[in-house]
């Protein structure tokens, strides 16, 4: 076990990767020479070259079809979004083509491709660089969507999706990078999709929660653990597969449930899994399942405005203290 | 404007055979293909390449076939033909069988043959474009001389992530070459209604990628310059732009009936005398390398092989319901049920 951050624990895996397999390579805007806008690609260039961290110009469209017909082949590219807002360039690319090739082909081809970069907002970034649109992807069938909330399953996560053979969506809160957790590394070590965590256990409310949320969950229920209630906090880690089990496990306990999500709250993946719950824990369930979700605006610039969109502790307690 | 066509008479009677089998493979093939949309075997879009039968012939004929990499556009029936995959299974995908390439997850627009790196197949206009580029990479990467041929036509010629590939195609020194199949239509929209510049070779000018304007209607000129630009890339390892004049005889899909909307009957009747494969006969006619009647008597036996090979992809069943959850993802299925 080693204490890093949550960006080194990226790191550590890239390169672990990338020196077991020469066919892993990394590409993307600003990734090498400039070491990366987030620092998660630092010292990589030096290390490997050109030919392998390769920095690409500013046209997400063309360098992300490119890095999926190199995975037609068999290669094994990592494409880091400059921010995840910027993937929305790459929609085509990545929905019709990425998406569906498997599908397509009857099997001929896969996509080996890790799309990976910062989603949601960061400090006073603004509209157009703070999208949290995980839930976009995780719409998609043929996508993996993952979102690691702690640097250990950020490692074990991020191997998982560069030896995966479907294309997967690996979501970065930029305000994660600089967290730091316990991490077990080696060659062995992988946290495998479609399993969510429980990051806290509890009895009178579940907390269903993914990337950074799952920090504002356990602090808030921290906070309500001195008033005697008691939150179960389920990371649910992989958006796609996702693991209903756990998150209905957890809501047959407590009876009672709200989702957490940084994502605009009107059709973000919070939604789709309080239908779930809604759809399969009806009887268990003492109240309505709770949503705290992003605000319905575009994320302004000015710090108070910012952080009034993205939900926080206090959101959640309030929350909370309806349903119970 | 295009070179002056003209008849290459190096070729040995033997290769002039084969060129006049593999177009009128392909247009009895495609000829057929018409016939299943109408009759309502096949369904959805399907594009044919009657009249632009030189463009496959000519390339394909030029390359490594399960070696090099080869990519283009929905109207994706001609060059898998000549690979070599299976015309049962090509009939059958477009016809939704469960013995087509894709067990008919694909269709028409959607053919792949990965065994010899026939890469498809796609529906979203000058969206492939990165995808051939994406091959010629990894040929880069792993330091093999595959060239890769992505087709694109006249009307992709103007999308944005086009030009964005060719950035990286020449930044890249990606061994590509890109074929614009000009067939002086995108969809029912004319070429001078849809490019500021007609001229659309010069799609590669700036990033200073070599390219040139060809005649596509003769398949003989057609394979010169194939085998010249092919064995250019794969020496120079660098990208080219081919744009190579043609001509659809068909409408745009099988559904284009109104194609007299967007042009005349005399403008097809005066193309339709451009046809590549009358061109042909005309030549081995005119010198005497091959007679009316071996000619009338291949022509035959290559209708009577589509006749056979369309009645056994016929005989196909459509796939189980359950297969729809099949190779959605390479180790799991999706959630199931409505």
């Amino acid at each position: 076990m080693q204490e890093m951050t949550y960006r080194d624990a990226l790191r550590q895996c890239i390169i672990e990767e990338m020196d077991a397999d020469p066919e892993v390579f990394v590409m993307g805007e600003d990734i090498g020479r400039y070491q990366g806008t987030f620092r998660v690609t630092q010292g990589l260039f030096e290390k490997y070259g050109g030919d392998r961290i390769i920095d690409t110009p500013i046209v997400e469209p063309g360098f992300t079809g490119i890095a999926i017909g190199a995975a037609m082949t068999g290669l094994r590219p990592i494409v880091e979004m400059m921010t995840m807002s910027f993937s929305i360039l790459a929609l085509d690319q990545i929905i019709n083509h990425a998406a569906k090739i498997h599908y397509m082909t009857g099997g001929q081809a896969s996509v080996p491709l890790v799309v990976r970069g910062p989603g949601g907002a960061a400090n006073q970034l603004s509209a157009q660089h703070s999208h949290s649109i995980e839930g976009w992807y995780a719409h998609v069938p043929g996508l993996k969507v993952v979102a690691p909330a702690t640097a250990e399953d950020a490692y074990g996560m991020l191997r998982t999706a560069i030896r995966d053979n479907n294309p997967v969506i690996f979501t970065e809160n930029p305000g994660l990078y600089s967290i730091k957790g316990e991490v077990n590394i080696g060659e062995g070590v992988s946290v495998l999709f479609g399993k969510a965590r429980i990051a806290r256990e509890g009895t009178d409310i579940t907390l269903v929660a993914y990337s950074r949320m799952v920090h504002v969950s356990l602090a808030a229920a921290e906070k309500l653990a001195e008033e005697g209630i008691s939150c179960e906090v389920v990371d649910v880690r992989s958006l796609l597969p996702l693991d209903t089990e756990t998150i209905f496990n957890s809501v047959r306990k407590t009876h009672r449930a709200a989702v957490v999500y940084e994502d605009w709250k009107s059709g973000g993946f919070g939604s789709e899994i309080a239908s779930r719950i809604n759809e399969n824990c009806f009887d268990d369930l003492d109240a309505p399942v709770g949503r705290v979700g992003g605000l319905n605006v575009p994320m302004p610039y000015t710090r108070n405005l910012e952080l009034e969109c993205i939900p926080n502790d206090s959101d959640v307690i309030d929350a909370i203290r309806k349903l119970i | 404007m295009a070179k002056p066509a003209h008849i290459n008479k190096q070729e040995s009677p033997a290769n002039l055979e084969k060129y006049y089998r593999q177009m009128l493979e392909i247009r009895a093939f495609e000829t057929r293909c018409n016939q299943i949309y109408r009759s309502g075997k096949a369904g959805g879009y399907l594009h044919v390449y009657i009249g632009m039968e030189a463009l496959a012939v000519g390339w394909i004929n030029s390359i490594k076939v399960g070696y090099d990499y080869v990519i283009t556009a929905y109207r994706d029936h001609a060059q898998p033909l000549l690979m070599g995959s299976d015309p049962v299974k090509l009939f059958a995908e477009i016809m939704g069988r469960k013995d087509g390439y894709s067990q008919g997850k694909g269709g028409s627009m959607h053919i792949y043959d990965l065994e010899r790196n026939f890469f498809g197949g796609w529906g979203i206009v000058g969206g492939h474009t990165p995808l051939g580029a994406g091959l010629a990479f990894a040929a880069k990467y792993r330091k093999e001389d595959r060239v890769t041929i992505c087709y694109l036509g006249d009307g992709a010629s103007n999308a944005g992530v086009f030009f964005e590939t060719l950035n990286m195609a020449a930044l890249w020194n990606l061994p590509v070459i890109f074929i614009i199949e000009n067939n002086e239509f995108a969809m029912g929209t004319r070429l001078e209604y849809h490019a500021a510049d007609t001229e659309l070779y010069k799609r590669g000018l700036p990033f200073g990628i070599k390219s040139e304007r060809v005649d596509g209607m003769d398949v003989l000129q057609a394979k010169e310059d194939a085998q010249r630009i092919v064995d250019w890339v794969r020496t120079n390892q660098k990208p080219y732009i081919v744009e190579i004049m043609s001509y659809r005889f068909a409408g745009h899909g099988a559904a284009d009936n109104d194609r007299q909307l967007y042009r005349t009957r005399e403008e097809e009747i005066e193309n339709e005398k451009r046809d590549p494969i009358a061109r042909l006969e005309k030549f081995m006619k005119s010198n005497n390398i091959m007679t009316e009647e071996k000619m009338e008597a291949i022509r035959e036996e290559i209708e009577d092989w589509a006749d056979a090979k369309l009645e056994e992809a016929d005989k196909s069943p459509f796939p189980d319901v359950q297969d729809v959850y099949d190779h959605v993802y390479t180790d799991m299925e999706p959630e199931k049920g409505h």
